[in-house]
């Protein structure tokens, strides 16, 4: 059993009544004044909505901003991928939505185990974004009378989700990328596209810098700053198979993690319920169908087992609703957690259709016949297009085929209120932290996050940390710079010196299904005990017979990915530990050994209403586990129902 | 059902940007016709590291159409043979047993390659900071319905805003001109009414850094627009025309 640590670490939220803390934090806060700004050298690793708002609005405010990102442009960050759309609480279509109901709504679709302060904030700057990417010129779907029009998603009985067509993350990525290059034309942020964080530097136990990788060269570069700031996105990919763009890594904030930032939650992984099912073993990735469609298809199976007639040949009356028949009050709308756990067992049951037998038909028929074709093209029409492109059938004609595929990690570095690290100087925004989701995200709430995060709470909390420390002046010839890089050429040699047998994407594979097999739907204490075992061998394996060809002093995809790899194999058991040691079901986390009569996940509220934060203690050492009691004053603790 | 191929590959092969490069020719067998594009070609690197060969780099992250990396000319065609699609959308249900695929990097001289199929786009962040933007700071805007688009106009602004800056077009264009992805960007910021106080400057400078970067005229033969990804419509073109005309006429500077 790993050791807990007693000691209570300060979150730093702020007193006082929960709809003043925002403000009363932001009155408190120390200003950087104009002339120092200039002065002040910030980091920022990652240019998805998270990294692009918050470099973008620093240099705005006059600091001078260094931007990473390892794409060749800034503007393909993993963000570009998002499809649906992203909450405000603006209530155009006046149908009683509130800054406090999509607090509300945010706190109990994370089935409890978020920062109250933390969600309330975000839902207090959420109608901000929205007016801020409308002034960028983010194309918005629109009413005939010109304003913003709203679709529903996930978790929530109110329309409050804006959107660009099937391609919002695009349009709002776009947006802040545009902000991004005006303070690139302005000189204030230097872009440093095809590279990749291999570690951070710590001096006098604050962050001071980075070591990345040039990718096109290969060389490795020193940068130091006043403070850094990691938008690195989540850790999907340690499954492998993931709707997750083939890039996105766990590596930033794991190399941060082993420099002594603590890991928080890292089990609670988001399955999302609707992408199309795996073909075949060669896949390389899932692509998922965006959850706006559940709000006009219906999800069903076949009512007798082993059906094997079409779709759109199965009458009425031999289909089994099965989340209408589950969930009268929310039908095809609840939470994702609840959906994909549905359709696994469903699945399970021996209902599944397709060649696999691995899916659940999510059908348009009735709503093509109410609304017409021309009004289901015009709101998914590129679902429906990128649907057909990779399963060639015609979503229009039959039923789409879906099943759950591993989607979002509401898991990352833990920050406290002010998204600072446990080590000073560190900031982590977006998906990369844990922050706002608790165990379970609701749908288009990331992009709201990862722009809260960067446009309006990053700006105030680094100026506040800057103007609070005096730091001394660093220099890349420092010892600790000297260091950190050394550390990352060995590794990056030691991989290329292996010269084994067995590539980089066979042991990725592997892990993910180690990691799908026990520690993905549903999980329980043998096979993730199994799991932890598998985990550590296949990470020796990795070290004694992996092979990577070509040198390091080149474009080195094959080197790139096996370094992704090799942290994915050191994170990977303790996204296991963790879900070992959580001894309860909540949200995206459920433990077989935890549920209700009726198969709902059965939460602890006594012993696990806490963030479990873990630190690093040396790769296959037992590290420690922190606890950060959570306190639900404004939303009681209660039992989710969406029946 | 799945059906399977096999396949000569010809592939662009280029240690380095100064190095130069040649094609080379591989043997595919068994390929699932379910299989992307791109997946064929991760089988094809994976038995190549199995032979001790180094793998064949190609750019590629989204895998799903939206991010703009992959960039691959497919016998000739940008994207390959099918409308409306990228790279990494191709399906391998699109070609025939037996078939013989040329594979290469873009090619244009504002896109040098770096190495194989890789290739330095960032001409097109360049030309993105010369005026793709609307100025406004964080925290500045106004409430959002407080300016009503249209819906036509919104509608005219995210068709032209759906680029995913991938370089097709470039690619595809004998002149390699760059005319499709810069309308789009003018277009999408210039029919909208946050748009309008830089109408002039951005058509202007952005089409100023264009031509320093060194991409071709544009002679209206409309290959970009067969193939783009993003179905972008060379109308944009016809609007950066008018754009820019307007700004000389109007320009003060
Ligand atoms: C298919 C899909 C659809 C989605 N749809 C929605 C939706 O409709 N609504 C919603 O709210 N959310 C959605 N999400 C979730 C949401 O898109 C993401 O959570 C969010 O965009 C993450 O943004 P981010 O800025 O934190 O990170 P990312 O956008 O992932 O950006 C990460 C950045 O970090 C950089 N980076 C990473 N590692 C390194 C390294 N080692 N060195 C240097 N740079 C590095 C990358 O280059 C990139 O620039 C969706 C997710 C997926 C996968
Ligand atoms: S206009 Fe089309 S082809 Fe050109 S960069 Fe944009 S999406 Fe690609
Ligand atoms: S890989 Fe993203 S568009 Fe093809």
């Amino acid at each position: 059993m790993a050791e807990t640590a007693t000691t209570v670490f300060n979150s730093r939220v702020p007193e006082g009544p929960m709809a003043e803390k925002w403000d009363r934090c932001k009155q408190e806060m120390k200003l950087v004044n104009p002339a120092n700004k200039r002065k002040k050298k910030i980091i920022v690793v990652g240019t998805g909505l998270a990294g692009a708002s918050a470099a973008a609005s620093l240099a705005e405010l006059g600091y001078q901003v260094e931007s990473f990102c390892f794409q060749d442009s800034p503007r393909r960050a993993h963000s570009i991928a998002a499809q649906g759309g992203i909450n405000a609480a603006k209530n155009y279509p006046n149908d009683g939505d509130s800054v406090w109901r999509l607090f509300y709504d945010t706190v109990k679709g994370g089935d409890f185990r978020s920062r109250e302060a933390n969600v309330h904030r975000l839902a207090q700057v959420s109608n901000n974004i929205i007016d801020q990417c409308a002034a960028q010129g983010v194309p918005f779907a629109r009413d005939y009378g010109g304003s913003l029009a709203n679709r529903s998603f996930g978790g929530a009985q109110v329309s409050r989700t804006f959107y660009a067509r099937g391609q919002t993350g695009q349009q709002l990525l776009l947006g802040a990328y545009s902000a991004l290059m005006r303070q690139v034309s302005t000189g204030r942020v230097k872009l440093f596209p095809r590279r990749e964080m291999l570690d951070l530097v710590v001096v006098d136990g604050v962050a001071r810098g980075i070591i990345v990788r040039n990718l096109i060269t290969g060389e490795f570069e020193k940068y130091s700053a006043d403070c850094v700031l990691l938008c690195t996105g989540g850790y999907g990919n340690a499954f492998y198979l993931s709707t997750n763009a083939k890039g996105s890594n766990v590596t930033a904030a794991w190399r941060c993690h082993k420099r002594g930032a603590f890991f928080a939650n890292p089990c609670y992984t988001q399955i999302h319920p609707t992408c199309i099912p795996v073909s075949g073993d060669y896949q390389s990735k899932l692509t998922l169908m965006s959850e706006s469609l559940r709000n006009d298809g219906r999800v069903w199976v076949p009512e007798s087992q082993s059906d094997e007639r079409r779709g759109n040949q199965i009458p009425d009356t031999e289909r089994d609703y099965y989340l209408e028949r589950r969930y009268p009050a929310f039908g095809n709308l609840v939470p994702r957690d609840v959906a994909s756990r549905a359709a696994k067992e469903r699945c399970d049951a021996g209902y599944g259709v397709g060649p696999s037998k691995q899916a659940v038909f999510l059908d348009f028929r009735d709503a093509i016949a109410r609304d017409g074709r021309h009004a289901i093209e015009a709101k998914y029409g590129n679902l429906f297009h990128m649907y057909a492109k990779i399963t060639g059938e015609d979503p229009y004609q039959v039923p789409m085929r879906i099943y759950p595929a591993v989607h979002y990690t509401m898991g990352g570095l833990w920050v406290d209120y002010h998204l600072q690290s446990t080590i000073p100087g560190l900031f982590v925004l977006g998906e990369a932290n844990f922050s706002d989701h608790g165990a379970n995200r609701l749908g288009a709430s990331a992009l709201m996050q990862g722009l809260a995060d960067g446009y309006f709470v990053a700006p105030y909390t680094t100026g506040h940390f800057l103007a609070s420390h005096s730091l001394p002046a660093v220099s890349t010839d420092d010892d600790a710079f000297k260091e950190a890089m050394a550390n990352a050429q060995d590794r990056n040699a030691k991989i290329l010196g292996i010269q084994g047998t067995r590539s980089s994407d066979s042991i990725h594979r592997e892990l993910g299904h180690i990691l799908w097999d026990y520690c993905g739907m549903s999980r329980e204490r043998q096979g993730l005990e199994t799991a932890m075992g598998k985990i550590r061998d296949l990470r020796d394996e990795f070290w004694s017979s992996i092979k990577v060809l070509g040198q390091g002093e080149q474009l080195n995809q094959n080197l790139e990915h096996a370094g992704r790899l090799a942290d994915f194999l050191e994170f990977g058991e303790l996204m296991v530990r963790d879900a070992l040691v959580r001894e309860e079901s909540c949200g995206g986390h459920f433990r077989e050994e935890h549920q209700t009569k009726e198969n709902e996940a059965l939460r602890d509220d006594e012993n696990f209403c806490h963030v479990a934060a873990w630190e690093f203690k040396g790769v296959g050492n037992e590290p420690v586990e922190h606890r950060e009691h959570l306190e639900f004053v404004e939303v009681p603790l209660a039992t989710r129902s969406y029946k | 059902m799945s059906e399977t191929l096999d396949l000569t590959l010809k592939v662009w092969r280029q240690p380095g940007s100064d190095a130069p490069g040649r094609y080379v020719e591989y043997k595919l067998t068994g390929i699932s016709t379910h299989m992307s594009f791109l997946e064929m070609l991760d089988v094809l690197n994976e038995q190549l590291i199995a032979k001790g060969e180094e793998m064949i780099a190609f750019d590629h992250d989204c895998r799903e159409g939206i991010c703009g990396m992959c960039s691959l000319m497919i016998n000739g065609q940008a994207h390959g043979p099918d409308t409306g699609t990228t790279t990494c959308q191709l399906h391998m249900r699109r070609f025939k047993n037996r078939d013989t695929i040329v594979v290469e990097p873009w090619r244009a001289k504002a896109f040098p390659v770096i190495r194989d199929l890789v290739v330095d786009r960032s001409a097109f962040d360049r030309i993105i900071e010369k005026g793709g933007f609307i100025s406004v700071n964080t925290g500045s805007a106004p409430e959002a319905n407080a300016i009503p688009v249209p819906a036509h106009i919104q509608e005219t602004a995210m068709d032209a805003a759906a680029c995913i800056g991938c370089g097709a077009c470039v690619a595809a264009c004998k002149n390699a001109s760059a005319m499709l992805f810069v309308s789009a960007k003018v277009s999408h910021l210039s029919t909208l009414p946050q748009g309008q106080p830089e109408r002039a400057s951005r058509a202007q400078n952005m089409v100023a850094q264009m031509d320093l970067e060194g991409f071709g005229n544009c002679t209206n033969t409309e290959e970009c627009q067969a193939a783009c990804p993003a179905e972008i419509s060379v109308s944009n073109i016809a609007r950066l025309n008018r754009e820019y005309l307007r700004a000389k006429l109007c320009s003060y500077e």
